[in-house]
């Protein structure tokens, strides 16, 4: 191993080189220019995002604690697509919100800590480090949520997140712990030549399970979810919910494929009843949501059970269906948690019936929103029709037609509380309607990159044959 | 190695450990009471690491190792988690549940 071979690892580097960078930023700007940083943090972030999409090697570092192969570098690039996003639509809140505080370098530093953990995260080669980029991608973003410290709402929203988050990472540890004692080794690399299904094991890999469950927000370990969404900053709650989620899916994914593949007829089992439940339970709490963002939270928890449907059938078809409508999923609850901050920076308004009338003011928010909606109910034209239909084949592919007949009357339901929202900003009259106001250029900077994604991954097909080609590492 | 004590008996210790912080972690009223259940979790898992590397497979020090990061990653949990609700008791005057929950379902 020589300093050429760090080049596997650029994009860690590049994101730790502007976390530092900032740092000296927050020091030598001076106290009335602050405002800045949100610019530099922002155009350095773009520039990060546009240099990883160079190609990478497969290549495995540090004894095999650390790899990365065409498929994971792929995967971090959408990370930071994803996050681009989330720092365009947050910059206006921080520049009028936070910069005033005097907290608005450290939001930057935060969230890129977080960032940086995914990354360890998926690419982990041992549980170590495993272990060390979940802790790293969570706590960040538990002090993230508790960021407004005078609203007491999200102090309330940090304890409960920081609490279950500390929960499911310490079950999670336990599990590790027994999977190390059945295998002798904690480097992914040897755990699959001995691994074999016995009842330790079986033990160990459930509760491990628990830790990424809760991440991904699954149905028994959902609880802290709508709570946190409604507490936390609106960009905070967007990022929880699709780039947090989207790194857990991925890492549990690759885990199950891969180091735990003996153990797969249990998984099926578990994850056919943890799919039903969490659609289900996520789609009928939603029913009754009049907060926005506790909607859009019950919307992510049934959209990560639809995900489940990929994770089941444990194929090339299966992991390619993932990433693709996990890329979908980005963009589109990015999009409509764009729409929901726009209109609560503006009029601090958050209920679905102030939305009541909002296409006669605002046509373009409401045509944004209508997109983002009917691309998370799955209607054909837009991305999110071939990312479900995508999932569904890959269920059905294994014979679970039951399972795929379910998921179907769930979408049907989840139509129904979208075309609420939808009846609501179209049709309903408002005497008090939102005033028309034009956001600033980050925020339609945000909104246009997010409408852009889910037209052309709906219309550009090649695009999913690209991640279908780079799935075969994973299931030789 | 400890003389006269099988790898049995430390991991009677250690489940019950962890079951004893799953239990607190549900039934305790108060935040930094459940915080203190989690400590416990966490180091369950940490005990069970050193003791399986010592008994089984003592050739390598990867349990070891994994140990001092769950210690150290545990302290900074910690850490946060105290300023969180530091920060809450300012503005409630209390660390009980029932005083925090105003988001229900």
């Amino acid at each position: 191993m020589n300093l050429t071979s760090f080049i596997a690892m650029r994009q860690e580097i590049f994101l730790l080189t502007i976390i530092l960078l900032l740092i000296v930023g927050e020091i030598f700007i001076n106290k009335n220019n602050k405002g800045r940083i949100v610019h530099i943090a922002i155009i350095l972030f773009g520039i990060h995002t546009i240099l990883g999409f160079f190609a990478i090697e497969e290549t495995s570092l540090f004894g095999g604690m650390f790899r990365t192969n065409t498929l994971i570098h792929f995967f971090k690039n959408t990370l930071n697509v994803g996050v681009l996003i989330v720092l365009l639509q947050s910059a206006d809140w921080i520049q009028e919100k936070m910069v005033p505080l005097n907290k608005g370098t450290e939001f930057f530093m935060l969230l890129f800590s977080s960032l940086l953990g995914m990354y360890f995260m998926i690419s982990a080669g041992d549980f170590l480090m495993f272990y060390i980029g979940l802790e790293l991608s969570t706590l960040p973003v538990a002090a993230l949520v508790a960021w407004e410290t005078s609203k007491r709402i999200s102090s309330e929203a940090g304890v409960k997140f920081i609490l279950s988050a500390g929960l499911a990472s310490g079950v999670s540890l336990f599990g590790i712990s027994l999977l190390y004692a059945a295998t002798g080794s904690i480097y992914f690399n040897d755990v699959i030549e001995v691994l074999t299904s016995t009842n330790l094991t079986i033990l160990g890999s459930i509760l491990f399970f628990v830790g990424l469950a809760f991440k991904i927000s699954l149905v028994p370990f959902h609880f802290w979810t709508a709570d946190v969404y409604e507490g936390a900053p609106i960009g905070i709650a967007s990022y929880l919910s699709v780039i947090s989620k989207g790194a857990a899916v991925f890492i549990l994914m690759i885990l199950m494929f891969t180091v735990l593949k003996p153990l797969m007829y249990i998984w099926e089992n578990i994850i056919y009843l943890i799919a039903l439940t969490t659609m289900f339970i996520g789609n009928l709490f939603a029913l009754r949501q009049q907060n926005m963002k506790r909607f859009l939270a019950f919307s992510s928890i049934a959209q990560a059970g639809f995900i489940l449907l990929g994770l089941i059938s444990g194929t090339q078809l299966g992991t390619a269906t993932v990433v693709y409508f996990i890329m979908v999923y980005i963009f589109t609850n990015l999009a409509a948690f764009g729409v929901v901050q726009a209109i609560s920076l503006q009029t601090g308004k958050e209920n679905r019936d102030d939305y009541n009338g909002l296409y006669r003011t605002n046509p373009n928010l409401s045509l944004v929103m209508m997109l983002a909606l009917f691309s998370l109910a799955g209607i054909p034209p837009v991305a999110g029709f071939f990312g479900k239909f995508f999932l569904f084949a890959a269920a059905a592919s294994k014979g679970y037609y039951l399972l795929v007949f379910l998921a179907v009357v769930n979408v049907t339901i989840s139509l129904y509380y979208y075309l609420l929202l939808i009846r609501a900003m179209f049709i309903r009259k408002s005497d008090n309607p939102i005033p028309f106001f034009k956001s600033k250029i980050y925020m339609r900077l945000g909104l246009i990159i997010t409408v852009l994604g889910i037209l052309a991954l709906g219309l550009y097909s090649p695009l999913y044959d690209y991640i279908f080609e780079l799935s075969t590492i994973f299931n030789k | 190695m400890i003389a006269g004590i099988s790898i049995y008996e430390i991991f009677t210790l250690t489940s019950i450990l962890f079951f004893i912080g799953i239990y607190g972690f549900i039934t305790r009223k108060n935040l930094i009471s459940i915080l203190i259940s989690l400590e416990l979790i966490l180091n369950a898992s940490a005990i069970n690491f050193v003791i399986i590397n010592k008994y089984l497979y003592p050739d390598v020090l990867q349990g070891v190792f994994f140990s001092i990061f769950i210690i150290a990653v545990a302290a900074a949990e910690t850490a946060l988690a105290v300023a969180i609700i530091i920060n809450l008791y300012r503005q409630i005057s209390s660390v009980e549940v029932k005083d925090t929950e105003i988001m229900k379902y």
